[in-house]
């Protein structure tokens, strides 16, 4: 039952959202076989904080990076995943 | 003797409002007010329910959830809730109660002869009898059902949950689980700061232990007490008949509130219960502490209950359990007990194993209890319910029986565990306290507090203060303000220190005394898990069931564990406890499915064309949430099988017109949308003109195939794709991922419209003829050519509608998909349906689009099923070379590659009238064995292929390596194997003349 904080909708429960993926870089699209079997298979499972992308899927659909830990699953922050619309978003608070 | 109501007293019922109800058919009477339980005993009913394994009987042994004895189906019909613990159910007018696990009945049980043959039913003897001898015979198969049917609790209905439940979200500054004196005081404080306050109580009375009490509190008279702290509660939020069954992370509680359950006409719109997912501010844990048993010899009888179980009676519900009690002790909080009890007219005496002259004894005995200082209870007499009780003084570590006392009632306070579930779900280690023979909770997470007994407060003052000072500190946490300096007294509050006995034993007697009533767990199947090695408490717990009944342990796992603690010769921090886990009293399973059940189990989408197709017989097929139109009724004598060769060959002859509206719409538009999609796309994109449409397909990152549709180019920077009904969400969230997360500077955006657009495909030689009168555009070869897209004007009645026209074939034929905004789809249908009747055709379903398909060799989300290749599904020649895009790196990889990898083909049985169903294993001829060569995917009559059976599949190395071959289709689920030849998918039509026609 956690709490997310959307940045553009504020709090809501964890049942709106989607886990998408490791928030991670991809290499780019013609890069060599090696990189792209390492980004796609070759994954850590880290116990403690982490950096995931999530998806407000019931809410704005907004693609969201949080700061997770995976043991005691506190949230340590969450924000957009696309940097013009964090910077909206702050701006907006501003 | 038998329980009976008393003249006077019971601050809990209102005699004069009699309630009847039903125990074992026969008509009984309690008054507003009683629990089962309480009602059950004024009616002199004493065995009440038989035990698990052994069948002894068993009658009301606690008032509360610990209750191990009492357990009963309440209830009839689909209704009926077995297990029910009688002294949590309200009683109410008209309320029906059975026994169970008992034949006959539960006071007279043939089950009980296995009470005699008990010695082969110790702890693990299931286990053991799977491993002896004659285990997998005959013999034992019978013998394995006899024991299955004798060990037993109540029966569920086999029927659906007729009840309803719902789930509400709520919030509050302080949430306060428990109503006793620590929890109204620590509510009282919250309040008075003007903070927003819930207080949740399991029971339907609010007051917890006060409502046993008969004494004084901080000057007043208990009941008087309570009804001014209720009154000063007044702006808080008192939740009754509510538990909070679990605490998780983030502080999150979930309480369970029975909402109808004691009402004997609840109103149909109310639901039997409600889940309340609560986030307070903060969490203040009043929850109590729950007394033990001790372990006797026949410590289970019916009479044998716990010391503050029978004040409740008394006290709450003026109900006596009999006229003679013993109660047995090793710490004071039980002369309280003991002194309600005699000034009830019950003639008692208390054991207590600690030595004379203490004032709880002195008090006591001031009030006419009798008190035996040094003793304890060693066997409980009376074959069918407890009727004396030999004791004896300790000596050396064991009793000597030396006295027996005519007694009807065999109370035990064996000490008090404090209730620390709840933050032992958040996973904190109970820790040991010795002093007080308790374990107690280790430091709470952020946010929560312990207080009252559930502290190891054992007296009513040090509660109060105690649950003062913790309030302050939820004040001070979320106002900043310090109201007062309350010191947190300590935990205690016995005068005279507790004294640990979990056992009585004597020295050369064995005893059946057991510590978990509800499982038939006895002291010797702790001792013997002990000694054949399940020395851990959890493998202890598995192998003996310790507190894996219905109480999960309330009654009996602390003597369990130290029981496990002294057969080990270690102490019990080296023992442990077992970990809690929520619930902490069972929820029925309904509720947590909340509204979500029947119908509203999931969302139903129908498309616009909805009605309009039911008024003219189709037919719906389920696909994910949609409903689809799967066929078309025209006769009364006509089902499936012959309308979807009916319709498949009108669209093959002349016209047929069919709902694809569920296909997924995405609007993709932006600058960057051409190159956002060639990324996206095997296939290029960026050089499609403008009013053109291109069908392509997408891989996932990992290089299988992820989805395919067409995509319409509409302007400059503006395209229309469609995606698979069923996986439309998913790719819409996908390309959503890519722009957001992975591709931020593609300035593109994505809009699902698929509810936006109604849309029909017209198929058939016969299509343009239909279409071309009802517009205002030319929808010539030479003006709409394949793939062309045409946006025009159709003639309805009264006037015009929009609409865009792609020719698109999924069929194979000359084929146009046209689409409107959703709002003019009936009238759409209604213009076109007579238009294509009267071209010779019909409207058609989703059977004969899927035959069309097959005959054409189209994929679908069948062949796509995240297992397959471009090359496996025919289509590796899409693959640009030109561009990047997802997945074409690592589908390159060399098991991706193999020229014998499973491809996509036709199969037609090589004698005519055979059939083979999807799903069925493709096998090299004769050779049915393993995972076997491919599998079927979709079966279909063919009527291109003079009405054959035709299915398509994969089969290892495709139609290069297998075609005109026979193989056999082996189904060994229907026992069916069919030889089939194996063709290409792409026979029909196969240069597209019918298409570009």
């Amino acid at each position: 039952m956690l709490l997310i904080n959307c940045p553009f909708c504020g709090p809501r429960d964890h049942s709106e959202f989607t886990y998408v993926d490791v928030a991670m870089t991809y290499p780019a699209l013609d890069a060599p076989e090696k990189e792209w079997f390492e980004a796609v298979f070759l994954r850590e499972n880290p116990k403690g904080r982490v950096f995931e992308l999530w998806q407000h899927t019931l809410g704005c659909r907004s693609l969201l990076i949080l700061e997770r830990d995976t043991l005691t699953h506190e949230i340590f922050s969450v924000r957009m995943a696309h940097p013009g619309m964090q910077a909206a978003c702050e701006e907006n608070v501003a | 003797m038998t329980g009976y109501r008393l003249q006077s007293g019971g601050s809990g019922i209102t005699r004069d409002e009699p309630l009847r109800f039903t125990w074992d058919g026969e008509a009984c009477q309690g008054v507003q007010g009683d629990s089962l339980a309480s009602a059950l005993m004024s009616c002199g009913k004493r065995t009440v329910a038989r035990g698990f394994k052994y069948h002894r009987p068993r009658g009301i042994m606690s008032a509360g959830p610990e209750e191990g004895g009492a357990l009963v189906t309440v209830g009839e019909g689909a209704r009926r809730e077995p297990n029910a613990k009688t002294p949590c159910i309200e009683l109410y007018d008209g309320l029906v109660a059975t026994g169970q696990n008992a034949w006959p009945n539960v006071r007279f049980d043939l089950g009980q002869v296995n009470d005699v043959f008990s010695r082969f039913f110790s702890a693990g003897f299931y286990y053991k009898t799977f491993m002896g001898v004659g285990r997998g015979t005959w013999e034992w198969m019978q013998f394995e059902k006899i024991i299955r049917r004798a060990a037993g609790m109540g029966a569920a209905s086999h029927e659906a949950d007729p009840a309803s439940y719902e789930y509400v979200h709520d919030f509050c500054d302080v949430l306060v689980v428990g109503s006793g004196p620590a929890g109204l005081a620590a509510a009282e404080a919250c309040v008075a700061e003007e903070l927003d306050v819930m207080v949740v109580e399991q029971d339907f009375a609010l007051g917890g232990s006060l409502l046993a009490c008969t004494g004084q509190v901080e000057g007043q008279l208990a009941p008087a007490w309570l009804t001014a702290r209720l009154e000063a509660l007044k702006g808080a939020r008192l939740l009754p008949r509510t538990t909070a069954f679990g605490l998780y992370d983030t502080n999150v509680v979930g309480l369970y509130e029975k909402v109808t359950d004691h009402l004997a006409h609840p109103h149909e719109a109310l639901p039997r219960g409600r889940i309340r997912i609560v986030r307070p501010g903060r969490i203040i844990l009043a929850t109590g502490a729950l007394e033990r048993p001790i372990a006797f010899g026949n410590n289970d009888r019916p009479g044998c209950m716990l010391a503050h179980g029978a004040q409740t009676y008394v006290n709450r519900f003026a109900v006596a359990p009999g006229k003679q009690a013993v109660i047995a002790t090793n710490n004071d909080g039980a002369y309280a007990s003991a002194m309600a009890l005699e000034a009830a007219g019950i003639n008692t005496t208390v054991l207590d194993v600690r030595p004379n002259g203490h004032a709880a004894a002195e008090e006591a005995a001031g009030a006419g209890v009798k008190v035996r200082a040094g003793y304890v209870p060693v066997r409980a007499q009376g074959s069918k319910s407890a009727t004396g009780i030999e004791i004896g003084p300790m000596e050396n570590g064991h009793a000597r029986s030396s006295d027996r006392i005519f007694t009807d009632i065999v109370a035990m306070s064996g000490g008090w565990s404090p209730a620390i579930h709840l933050v032992s779900h958040r996973g904190v280690k109970p820790v040991w306290d010795a002093e007080h023979c308790c374990f107690v909770s280790g430091e709470p997470p952020e946010g929560v507090a312990l207080t009252g007994s559930a502290a190891a407060q054992f007296s009513t003052e040090r509660c109060l203060d105690h649950a003062r000072a913790t309030a302050e500190d939820a004040i001070h946490a979320l106002t900043g303000r310090r109201t007062r300096n309350a010191e947190r007294p300590d935990p205690g509050g016995w005068e005279t220190p507790i004294h640990a006995l979990w056992e009585v034993t004597l020295k050369d007697e064995k005893l059946k005394s057991f510590i978990d009533p509800q499982h038939d767990v006895t002291t010797e199947d702790v001792r013997l898990a002990a000694r054949e090695g399940y020395a851990s408490v959890e493998h202890m717990k598995r192998y003996t069931t310790l507190g894996m009944a219905t109480d999960q342990g309330k009654m009996g796992g602390v003597i369990g564990l130290a029981l496990l603690a002294d057969a080990l010769e270690q102490s019990i921090p080296e023992t442990g406890i077992t970990t809690f886990r929520p619930p902490y009293t069972p929820v029925p399973i309904g509720a947590f499915a909340g509204r979500a059940s029947g119908a509203h189990w999931k969302p139903i989408r129908r498309t616009p064309f909805h009605e309009v197709l039911e008024e003219t017989g189709f037919r719906f097929l389920d696909v994910g949430v949609w409903k689809r139109a799967w066929w078309q009724k025209t006769r009364p004598d006509e089902y499936l099988d012959s309308a979807y060769v009916r319709e498949t060959r009108n669209v093959r002859e002349r016209v047929g017109m069919v709902d694809v509206t569920t296909l997924g719409k995405i609007a993709v538009q932006g600058p960057d949308a051409a190159e956002f999609l060639n990324r996206v796309y095997v296939n290029g994109f960026g050089k499609l003109p403008v009013g053109k449409c291109r069908y392509g397909v997408m891989l996932r990152d990992d290089g299988i195939v992820f989805d395919d549709g067409v995509t319409w180019r509409l302007g400059e920077e503006e395209f229309l794709m469609t995606a698979t009904t069923a996986h439309a969400a998913t790719v819409m969230a996908w390309l959503e991922m890519l722009l957001q997360s992975r591709w931020p500077d593609l300035r593109v955006h994505v809009a699902s419209t698929t509810d936006q657009w109604a849309g029909v495909a017209v198929a058939g030689p016969r299509a343009r003829e239909v279409l071309q009168p009802l517009l205002t555009g030319d929808l010539s070869n030479e003006a709409v050519p394949f793939m062309g897209i045409l946006q025009a004007e159709m003639k309805v009645e009264g006037g015009t509608i929009p609409v865009t026209i792609a020719r698109i074939s999924f069929s194979g034929e000359q084929a146009f998909e046209v689409m409107t905004p959703a709002d003019w789809g009936p009238i759409l249908w209604k213009t076109l349906a007579p238009a294509v009747e009267a071209a010779g055709g019909s409207p058609y379903g989703v059977e004969a689009l899927g035959a069309l398909r097959i005959e054409k060799g189209h994929v679908t989300g069948a062949e796509l099923d995240g297992r397959v290749t471009l090359e496996d599904a025919g289509l590796g020649k899409m693959a640009s070379s030109k561009k990047p895009f997802i997945g074409n790196v690592l589908r390159k990889r060399p098991d991706l590659t193999r020229e014998d990898r499973p491809q996509l083909a036709h199969f037609v049985p090589v004698n005519d009238g055979e059939r083979f169903s999807i799903g069925a294993i493709v096998c090299e001829n004769g050779k049915i064995e393993g995972h076997g060569i491919g599998w079927i995917t979709g079966v279909t009559v063919a009527p291109v292929l003079d009405d054959k059976w035709l299915g398509i599949g994969f089969v290892a190395g495709g139609p290069a390596a297998w075609e005109g071959k026979t193989v056999t289709i082996a189904d060994p689920v229907r026992g069916r194997n069919t030889e089939v030849r194996v063709m290409s998918a792409h026979q029909y039509d196969p240069k597209g003349e019918r298409m570009h026609g």
